[in-house]
């Protein structure tokens, strides 16, 4: 014990004893015997550093840690800041109008029409997403053959690197086709539905829109989900196969009682993304303001769409009418996180111990 | 309540790989058979064949015939499900299913084959944790996550969950090994007296356990790496361990070898 190792020596830092003063140089240094005058007296055991790798490397990701915040606040206090003026000026309810007027001279805007829109085509693309991508998921994880599962997931992730404004030219010049075609038959046999009612134009209609969305949205949900089942553990996959359960019902009982946190999280994830796409929907909406419960005549705007459209044109008034819609997307994105917090964290006695 | 298993060379596979090679035994309703030897002998996967079980991995088969009072379990048009439910398991290590409640863990086997009652289940529950000696310990929070209890409780949970369907046959895949002595011999009283109601197989590394709870005892081995594993020697508990017949038996029993 007595020949303790040299790098032992640079750690009297703040330590207690006469030779404290050499702590700020001492890091470096290596020489010297062992420093046994510290005020345990005799003791031998290696002093813990104080400049080394570790404090460092503590610094560089607290560092980190605190960036996030300063970004985020200062982005915060720069859009509220823009937007304050332009909603000191509107001449209307910021809230429950529904037309877009944000210019400087008599800025009447409101967020009724751009909100519900949102909302509108979010839910339906998840509506239609969710049940294909767990679907899918399912397929990939527990019945498809291990080479198709690799091959199509692939392609899957591939699904999710097109650019939305690709999905968006796609969506406009040829889905729109199929789309319309539906549409009309809808219009013909369920015009009694206030959903499908109308008497055109059709094409150009939150329907379009969201089923674009549903696809952009499939591939996050889709791999999210495959993620959390393929990792169900094999030993609870097994208890329910030796109780006899098919395989459904294996599916059943183990692996989506075990996935459900995660699929939550990819739903959650796969809204977020449809609330806040922006160009995709620019490009097959119809952009009117009316707030109606028809998704196949043309028509519908979102948020996002509607700041992708006026932003080039807006004036200062305008601009902050845009941010301040942005705001407000901004906390329904974050009232749906938290709401989807709360849902997991409700049975967390459960999750927790399976972890 | 319990019935007769019978094995008639029995060859199991994984891919291109045997891993048993014709196995014969016969096991007697409510006894207790243990079945002992070395890692890799391939006892685990007779057991895991005789609930066809083995045949879930991926590329695993087996060959052979294994009957369930002369009914061939590997017929082909033996619905696989309800072999399962006819010889439940018990795996190694302790598995509840970690999103359920105690209540849902013991009831999940019956629920899966419809039973749907209320009061029915209820009463199943309290007879199968009666049945593990588990219920004096948890009737007090049956909606507590199954997971929560300690791996005794766990393992006597999965021992309840497993007998809840009432099969005839219960497997256990070393349903102590991961357990301390003290749930070990709970587990151990518990197969005693389970032997009553059902035909017991139990694979064992713990030599003094099967020579504690077995009235049976098969002993596998291996010639070296690579080689199907065979049956040796098969015969009574005691004989087994006093006076085994072959020397390879001896040997590994009085740890010479394996």
């Amino acid at each position: 014990m007595g020949d303790t190792p040299p790098r032992s020596v640079d750690a009297s830092a703040g330590g207690p004893g006469a030779h404290s003063t050499r702590a700020a140089g001492a890091a470096a240094s290596s020489d010297g015997p062992t420093d046994n005058n510290g005020r345990g007296g005799g003791s031998s055991l290696p002093r813990a550093k104080a400049f080394g790798a570790e404090p460092a490397f503590r610094g560089l990701t607290q560092a980190s840690g605190i960036m996030v915040l300063v970004i985020i606040v200062a982005i915060a206090v720069f859009l509220i800041s823009e937007a304050i003026p332009a909603l000191r000026a509107n001449q209307e309810n910021f809230f429950t109008f529904n037309e877009w007027h944000a210019q400087s001279s008599d800025p009447r805007f409101g967020i009724a029409a751009i909100v519900f829109g949102t909302v509108l085509s979010a839910v339906i693309a998840l509506v239609v997403a969710v049940p294909i991508a767990l679907g899918i998921a399912l397929f990939l994880s527990h019945y498809a053959h291990r080479r198709i599962a690799t091959w199509l997931g692939f392609v899957i992730d591939l699904l999710a690197a097109v650019p939305s404004v690709v999905f968006g030219l796609w969506g406009r010049s040829v889905f729109i086709e199929p789309v319309r075609d539906f549409s009309v038959w809808l219009n013909h046999y369920f015009s009694w539905i206030p959903l499908f009612g109308g008497n055109g134009p059709f094409g150009n209609s939150i329907l379009l829109g969201s089923l674009v969305l549903a696809i952009m949205v499939l591939p996050i949900v889709t791999s999210l989900s495959r993620e959390v089942f393929m990792q169900t553990p094999k030993q609870n996959e097994e208890a329910a196969l030796a109780l006899g359960a098919t395989k459904w019902e294996m599916v059943r009982t183990a692996v989506l009682p075990y996935g459900r946190p995660g699929v939550i999280a990819a739903v959650m994830l796969g809204l977020g993304r449809a609330l806040g796409e922006t160009i995709a929907l620019a490009m097959t909406l119809g952009s009117s303001f009316i707030i109606t419960a028809n998704v196949i005549q043309n028509g519908g705007v979102t948020i996002a769409s509607n700041i992708a459209n006026g932003f080039g044109e807006a004036d200062d008034i305008g601009r902050g009418a845009l941010i301040a819609s942005g705001l407000v997307l901004f906390t329904i994105t974050l009232v749906v996180n938290m709401i989807a917090r709360v849902i997991i964290y409700r049975r967390r006695e459960f999750t927790d111990v399976a972890a | 309540m319990a019935k007769r298993v019978e094995a008639t060379n029995v060859n199991a596979y994984y891919g291109s790989f045997k891993a048993i090679e014709d196995v014969n035994i016969v096991v007697e309703p409510k006894t207790v058979t243990a079945l002992i030897g070395p890692s890799g002998c391939g006892k685990s996967t007779f057991l895991r064949s005789i609930n066809r079980m083995h045949e879930v991995l991926p590329n695993a088969r087996v060959e052979g015939t294994l009957t369930l009072d002369q009914e061939n379990i590997y017929d082909k048009h033996v619905d696989v499900t309800a072999v399962r439910r006819l010889i439940g398991m018990v795996f190694q290590r302790p598995n509840p299913f970690p999103t359920m409640s105690i209540f849902d863990n013991v009831v999940a086997g019956l629920k899966l084959n419809g039973v749907n009652k209320k009061a029915v289940l209820q009463e199943a529950a309290e007879k199968s944790l009666r049945s593990a000696n588990l219920w004096d310990e948890v009737k007090d929070r049956l909606d507590k996550p199954g997971a929560g209890l300690s791996g005794g409780q766990q393992q006597r949970l999965c021992i309840a969950r497993t007998i809840a369907v009432e099969p005839q046959v219960v497997l256990m895949d070393e349903p102590c090994s991961a357990l301390d002595p003290i749930s070990t011999l709970a587990i151990e009283d518990l197969i005693f007296k389970l032997k009553d109601r059902f035909t017991i197989i139990i694979v064992t590394h713990n030599m003094q356990q099967a020579a504690r709870v077995s009235d049976r005892t098969a002993f596998f081995s291996i010639e070296r790496t690579g080689d199907p594993g065979r049956l040796i020697e098969y015969d009574d508990t005691q004989k087994i361990f006093s006076n085994p017949s072959v020397k390879k038996t001896e040997d590994y029993i009085t740890g010479r070898f394996g």
